[in-house]
């Protein structure tokens, strides 16, 4: 479990969160949405420990992030794995070097075993015979299902998703959607996927909290978001024509 | 005119230019601490010795195997262009014909080799550097390797600068002996010089220090080009446009860097 308290943080003179608290469930796929510019990928960075917050702190499993030591922290670091919105696959490494590259790093197991495991990975996301390719080489929709792959490989306790849909047919989107979801649910993680895509929130969200201009504006299941009368919420969820449809047919 | 306050234009013009200089100097301060605290956080126990060595191997390829062919071309040309133009500036009959091959040697082994090729190689190195970890910066595999727990400067600089350090002084030793080949080339192709005279000069008073000296400095300059460079890559921020900026950046400040650390080992060891 990942618990967000009194989080803010500035750029400058720019607040971009304020006073942030949240609770993102194991075993669950917890989301969290807003407009673009609205703080998400800002939360999440600073959940993730790519940026230092003015205030507040984040407990992973009850152990304090910000307060641990370097190596500590290093140690925390091992147990999240976590899928980029430019997947942020290396360019030099064909596609199992890339999941490989985290066992090489960490693992103490033999390399015929750190084969396998990557091999494993590649399998669970549907990437067979692709192994000597480049990033370069593939689709982006393979690119997410090999950064999935690579952060999966250490088993990690959390996984961090940014914008997993961002660049992909919608097919190609309810396939990364409800791959995240499996995973999460085979091995038990700690998932928290940031997006403005409606359907992703439609189709896989646990637990959806909503960031309006740096601060958490609603916190909910679901069930819970479509029957809410929030007015910026709803002004964000039913800005597409689709949901509006969806809403009038509820109404009906 | 009298004390007071002043509001005329000038002066306007010069509090703006102390403001822009103070906020240029504190910028200033801010680079270069923020430059060596890179180095420091370069300079951390690796994770895994086996995969920084086997990325000093490929940098090894890369930044110094693949350089040779500049380097080698270079010196053979300017090594044949100092000799004609120290002959054709020597005409005086009290000076002796061998002082061109003296000259060649000397302006080789002092300045021409360990500097100007470690200019060029910034040029070359050094904006593959800065674009290379620039690009990883945008595209998020910086953060993708600071996520997993690994270092990101050591793992992604440190080969680079291990490499350089180790293969510059080769380079420059090939460049020497290049470099005075091309002038004994041009000067018996051209008959300025016989090539018994200009290896006389070659051998005249040889002092086997300035090779030392030419090499401590390479190796000063080879761990310059990798950090600077570096350094404008790692804090990219942007898109390619920036990329492109941090490369051009990494090439000037680099040659900047390396021209007054020049000046000051030159006075350190040769004075």
């Amino acid at each position: 479990m990942i618990e967000v308290r009194g989080l803010s943080k500035r750029f400058g003179r720019t607040q971009v969160l304020t006073d942030i608290s949240a609770d993102f469930q194991k075993g669950k796929v917890n989301q969290i949405i807003g407009k673009s510019g609205s703080g998400k990928s800002v939360l999440c960075k600073c959940i993730v420990g790519l940026f230092e917050p003015e205030e507040g702190e984040v407990l992973y499993d009850g152990r304090s992030f910000h307060h641990l030591e370097k190596e500590e922290k290093r140690q925390v670091r091992q147990e999240i794995g976590m899928l980029f919105q430019s997947s942020a696959l290396f360019d030099s490494l064909t596609v199992l070097e890339n999941v490989l590259f985290p066992l090489r790093m960490f693992a103490t197991m033999p390399e015929r075993e750190m084969l396998d495991r990557a091999r494993l990975c590649l399998k669970r996301v549907d990437i067979e015979g692709k192994d000597a390719l480049f990033p370069a080489q593939i689709s982006g929709g393979m690119q997410k299902r090999v950064g999935i792959a690579r952060a999966i490989a250490m088993n990690p306790k959390y996984l961090f998703v940014d914008e997993p849909n961002s660049g992909l047919d919608p097919q190609t989107s309810i396939l990364i959607d409800d791959l995240i979801d499996e995973i999460t649910e085979e091995y038990g993680m700690t998932t928290i996927v940031i997006t403005h895509d409606m359907n992703s929130v439609m189709g896989s969200g646990d637990n959806i909290l909503f960031i309006h201009e740096g601060r958490a504006w609603w916190k909910g299941t679901r069930e819970e978001l479509l029957k809410s009368d929030n007015k910026e919420l709803n002004d964000f969820i039913f800005a597409g024509s689709l949901m509006r449809m969806v809403k009038d047919t509820m109404k009906q | 005119m009298g004390p007071g306050p002043k509001f005329g234009p000038r002066s306007v013009a010069a509090s703006a230019y102390r403001a822009v200089s103070a906020g240029q100097s504190v910028d200033l301060l801010f680079h270069i601490g923020h430059y060596f605290q890179l180095i420091r956080e370069t300079f951390t126990r690796p994770e895994r010795f086996s995969l920084y060595w086997e990325r000093t191997m490929e940098e090894i390829d890369l930044l110094g195997v693949k350089s040779l062919g500049i380097v080698a071309l270079l010196s053979v040309f300017m090594g044949a262009v100092i000799t004609i133009q120290t002959k054709t500036n020597i005409d005086s009959p009290l000076i002796p014909l061998y002082v061109v091959g003296f000259t060649a040697r000397q302006s080789t082994i002092l300045e021409f080799s360990p500097t100007i090729i470690s200019l060029i190689l910034a040029g070359k190195v050094g904006s593959t550097i800065a674009a290379q970890i620039g690009s990883m910066r945008v595209r998020e595999q910086i953060d993708a390797l600071d996520i997993m727990g690994v270092n990101s400067a050591g793992y992604l600089i440190l080969p680079k600068i291990i490499a350089c350090v180790v293969i510059n002084p080769f380079l420059v030793v090939i460049s020497m002996f290049l470099s005075i080949f091309g002038g004994y080339m041009a000067g018996t192709l051209s008959g300025l010089v016989s090539g018994e005279i200009y290896l006389q000069g070659i051998q005249t008073d040889f002092n086997p220090y300035h090779v030392t000296y030419a090499l401590i400095k390479t190796v000063v300059f080879a761990f310059i080009i990798t950090t600077v460079s570096a350094y404008q890559g790692y804090y990219t921020q942007g898109g390619t446009r920036e990329v492109g900026i941090s490369s051009t950046r990494a090439v000037v400040y680099s040659d900047v860097v390396i021209l007054i650390v020049n000046y000051l080992l030159t006075q350190l060891l040769l004075i």
